[in-house]
């Protein structure tokens, strides 16, 4: 995960397409998803646990040492081990982006992302993008451009831009589309956060970063 | 088990009183109606609203529901022996178990026990378990033993009636008998068409989808619960969890000041409220149980698929004579509506003078409709407006014109034909096309290649968009000059707390950022039916105003006094009360001694009752240019266009919002979006957004165009707007199919318009079938 720049590496940390997913985080994704809870009841044979194992995860810029079962997910831990419910639980399959978290800056679904698997990765949560109790420059496009109803999918739209813009400051309409498309939003406030991606770019810029 | 006495809200409600004397109509604004980001954007965009999924309480414990794996099946023997010896399982309940042995109502008359024996629909709850991680209460779902008689089924409600069908419910797989409706002769009607058009068409079963799962947190303190939940009405899930548990309704605390999304599928209780309940009560800590993803697919709603037969008759010059409309549908396993308001825009929405409609609603094993944006309307509008186009096509019109000359100013299917408190369907019409460029558009030419361009329109109304009582408002002005807000209305994702302050604002000069609201708390805000049907903000805006024109009337009062001028002189000018007459008597409102005396100044107000004898609709026109490629059968929506006369615009921003977010939702309907039921096993087997697919970036317009035909409806209401969050939607698939005709020849009359079925109609158009 993270680090490797080849072409495939950057195209994908423009934000994670729904098709791409899985070829881009590769098989540890794959994993999560095969041992976590997405089985339906009655199908799998009684499964266990694991020995809770120690880890130490980088989270906003924090260190946390944590007992976990090696079955969480990365989202599991933030939002019920944590209280950093920024990472909101859509479908916990890896399908629809609302617990988009950056990892080492790369958007991800942190919900596919094993919590043993994020040591040593910088993790980044839409609580992080704050400056103090003042809104980051995404967070400020979005409230401004109205790019959310509900706000359920918003923290996960807020982090994906995020990616997006740290990946390439100025992108154009289509690769603002092809960065968000990881993130589903049913509200239907996609031609809104198409003009929120933008003018965050421009915020960004006028406040040199 | 004794019958609890249940509430149910089927009109049953007293009404609110009037507010005592009617306010004159807003004539020039300064807050409402410009555009405003919302008073609780910071919140939802920083992490700090706490939706529901997102509680967290000390010693809470996750519950998880071993759900029927089968369309149709008995419960024969449960065994959890194995799961309750499982480490860090607290509770695990069945239908054995005394404190689950509750009833379910599906409707007033039609119940089940809480885990019933007969499982009518795949996941229908059997079990349920309460453990420290919600992997270990799964872990322990798993190793719940359930023997099964596994039951013949019938999931396709074409095949409900069809002899031999398995029945759903002893006596047969009809709901009811079948609902008629008819004015005139259509018999008459049609022999005095000069064209006579006839077609069939179905829209797919759609899931609705919220972002946050539906669930809730429970807790009791003693005999006293609170629950958190995702819901767009706290009172009916208050009234519901309180009946079925015989408990006082003070008892049942429910909170739901944020909401992750629900489109009418969270309009009501659900069975996982009394799971919780339950699980929590057995072991004397919170409890939090959310539906995973695949469940939400399969027992919290959907809207139901509609199989429709349309005939209409026209004459040349474009009159309407006839329509007659059959409709068969379904509303799953239990009554739920099946094929309710399919037909109304058939009956309602343009001039005929001879209609009949006949609506068969039949059971399935499948799980219950509910409630979805704009219930039946967008079914019916696929096929009507489709008929419309093809009518316009026929007598060599433009679909334009064809609606044009059929606007009706009443509403010709309820009880003596009231007229429309305002009719914006003309205006709709004409200034949508022509912000479109729809007459342009129409001659620019298709293409020749494989990719060819078309557009399309389709115009609408919405049933029920004048809200109404009851609804009480409490506003608060507190001695600086701020102000709270306190109202029983979730805020669904609509805005609704940001025009409900832009009101309270509009009134008292009070900023924005000066107004704080508290809401969706049945324990400490004022009564409120659910945030649905496109009627919150015509029912809670004027309570609003209402309440704050009672705080303005003490507050002129006070200042009168302190002024020494009469108080019919006075009016509030920003933050200050002053003289019409002499600009320099004037006081600040945090300067006022009388309000500092009190503390604060409180107005409570009320939603009167609607116009006598007048229908209040919402109507709306939508214009659509689409790219097919028709080697591949895809369909590109490349421009996008509503006019919307929803009466007075609140906020011209969250007022775009919903407009965008209604024409995205109806691209899903016109598109991607099917629930698919296996013929053989009975089983949905597209139970997640890899396979439901919900549209995303990629699929909407770069831009989709919000033309307000703002026509303020002061006889509404006083607060002169009407429903806007689901008309919006109706008519949107029905203009993409348009588009798609335009653009090939091919009519696609049941949804989605996929690849897969377009490429197959083009085949078939090439081979001349």
């Amino acid at each position: 995960m993270g680090g490797k720049k080849d072409d495939n590496e950057r195209r994908s940390s423009r934000g994670v397409t729904r098709r791409g997913f899985f070829t881009a985080v590769g098989a540890g994704a794959v994993g999560a998803a095969a041992i976590g809870r997405a089985q339906a009841p009655g199908e799998a044979a009684i499964a266990t646990a694991g020995e809770p194992a120690k880890v130490a995860l980088r989270i906003n810029g924090r260190a946390y040492r944590l007992l976990v079962e090696p079955r969480w997910t990365l989202l599991f831990v933030l939002r019920e081990r944590l209280g950093l419910s920024g990472a909101k639980a859509g479908c916990e399959r890896g399908e629809c982006g609302t617990c988009t978290v950056l990892i080492d800056g790369v958007p991800r679904y942190a919900c596919t992302t094993l919590a043993v698997e994020a040591e040593g990765h910088e993790i980044t949560t839409l609580e992080g993008l704050m400056n103090g109790d003042k809104l980051g420059p995404v967070q400020q496009a979005f409230l401004e451009e109205d790019a959310l109803q509900c706000g359920y999918c918003t923290p996960g739209q807020i982090m994906a831009a995020e990616g997006l813009l740290r990946a390439n400051p100025r992108p154009t309409l289509d690769e603002i589309r092809t960065g968000m498309s990881g993130n589903l939003c049913r509200c239907g406030a996609y031609t809104h956060i198409f003009k929120a991606v933008q003018k965050a770019s421009e915020l960004k810029k006028a406040g040199g970063r | 088990m004794r019958p609890p006495e249940l509430y149910f809200i089927d009109g049953a409600l007293p009404e609110t009183p009037a507010p005592d004397d009617r306010p004159e109509p807003w004539t020039e604004t300064r807050v409402v109606g410009s555009r405003r980001t919302r008073i609780d954007g910071f919140d939802r965009v920083s992490g700090a609203a706490v939706y529901p999924s997102d509680v967290l309480l000390p010693g809470m414990l996750y519950a998880a529901v071993l759900r029927c794996p089968h369309p149709q099946a008995r419960v024969k023997k449960v065994d959890t022996s194995a799961a309750a010896k499982m480490p860090g399982v607290r509770a695990v309940i069945t239908g054995a178990t005394p404190a689950a042995d509750l009833r379910w109502y599906y409707s007033r008359t039609v119940f089940t026990k809480l885990f019933d024996p007969v499982c009518r629909f795949e996941s229908e709850a059997v079990a349920a378990v309460a453990a420290d991680t919600p992997q270990l209460a799964w872990d322990a779902v798993r190793a719940i033993n359930v023997e099964y008689e596994v039951l013949p089924f019938v999931v396709d409600e074409r095949a409900a009636l069809a002899a031999g069908a398995p029945p759903v419910h002893d006596g047969g797989n009809r709901v009811a008998e079948p609902e008629k409706y008819s004015r005139g002769d259509v018999a008459k009607g049609f022999a005095e068409a000069n064209t006579v058009l006839e077609a069939s068409y179905r829209t797919a079963t759609e899931i609705h989808c919220p972002t946050e799962p539906h669930g809730c947190v429970a807790r009791w303190d003693g005999p006293r619960l609170t629950i958190w939940e995702s819901t767009q009405g706290v009172y009916p899930v208050q009234q519901r969890v309180a009946t079925s548990l015989e408990m006082p309704l003070a008892n049942v605390r429910v909170i739901g000041s944020y909401m992750g999304g629900g489109f009418g599928s969270k309009l009501q209780a659900d069975k996982y409220n009394l799971i919780a309940a339950a699980l929590a009560k057995l072991t004397a800590r919170p409890v939090k149980l959310f539906l995973t993803r695949e469940e939400t697919f399969l027992c919290v709603g959907n809207r139901p698929a509609a199989n429709m037969k349309l005939k209409a008759g026209v004459r040349k010059d474009g009159t309407l004579t006839a329509l007659e409309l059959t409709v068969l549908g379904t509303g799953g396993a239990y009554p739920a509506g099946g094929t309710s308001l399919v037909d109304w825009l058939v009956r309602d929405l343009y001039t005929c003078p001879n209609v009949r409609t006949e609506s068969t609603d039949v059971y399935t094993n499948a799980g219950p409709a509910r409630a979805f944006r704009a219930p039946g309307h967008p079914q019916g509008a696929w096929a009507l407006e489709q008929m419309m186009d093809a009518l316009a096509e026929a007598i060599g019109i433009d679909p334009v014109d064809l609606r044009l000359k059929n606007i009706s100013t009443v509403s010709q299917a309820r009880e003596g034909q009231p007229p429309y408190t305002t009719t914006g369907l003309e205006r709709c019409l004409t200034e949508g096309a022509k912000a479109f460029g729809w007459h342009e558009a129409r001659k620019r030419p298709k293409g020749n290649g494989p990719v060819r361009r078309g557009v399309g329109m389709a115009a609408g109304l919405w049933i029920a968009g004048s809200g109404g009582p009851p609804s009480t408002v409490v506003v608060k002005l507190f001695a600086d000059g701020s102000a709270n807000l306190n109202m029983g209305a979730s805020d669904i994702g609509t805005g609704t707390k940001t025009v409900m302050a832009m009101v309270v604002s509009e009134e008292l000069g009070v900023p924005l950022e000066k107004i704080q609201i508290e809401n969706a708390d049945t324990g400490t805000t004022q009564y409120a039916t659910a945030s649905g049907g496109s009627k919150t903000v015509p029912t809670e805006a004027p309570a609003v105003r209402d309440a704050a024109l009672k705080v303005k009337r003490q507050l002129l009062e006070i200042a009168a006094e302190e002024l020494k001028a009469p108080v019919n002189e006075l009016q509030i000018d920003g933050e200050a009360v002053v003289s019409r007459r002499d600009p320099k008597v004037r006081k600040k409102i945090s300067e006022l001694d009388g309000v500092r005396r009190r503390g604060l100044v409180l107005g409570v107000g009320t939603r009167g009752p609607n116009p006598e004898k007048k229908a209040v609709d919402p109507f709306v026109a939508q214009f659509c240019e689409v790219e097919v490629n028709e080697r591949t059968g895809e369909v590109k929506v490349l421009r996008f266009l509503s006019a919307n006369d929803s009466g007075r615009v609140m906020n011209r921003l969250t007022y775009d919002g919903q407009v965008i977010g209604g024409v995205t939702m109806g691209l899903g309907l016109a598109l991607t979006e099917q629930r698919v039921l296996d013929r053989q096993t009975g089983k949905m087997v597209n139970r997640n957004w890899h396979d439901y697919k919900v549209p995303t970036a990629m699929d909407v317009p770069p831009e989709i165009a919000s033309l307000p035909i703002e026509v303020p409806d002061n006889e509404a209401n006083i607060s002169g707007a009407k429903g806007l969050g689901e008309p919006v939607t109706i008519p949107t698939a029905a203009a993409v199919a348009n588009a798609v005709y335009d653009a090939t020849g091919v009519r696609v009359t049941e949804s989605p318009i996929s690849p897969m079925r377009l490429v197959a109609l083009l085949a078939g158009k090439r081979a001349g079938r």
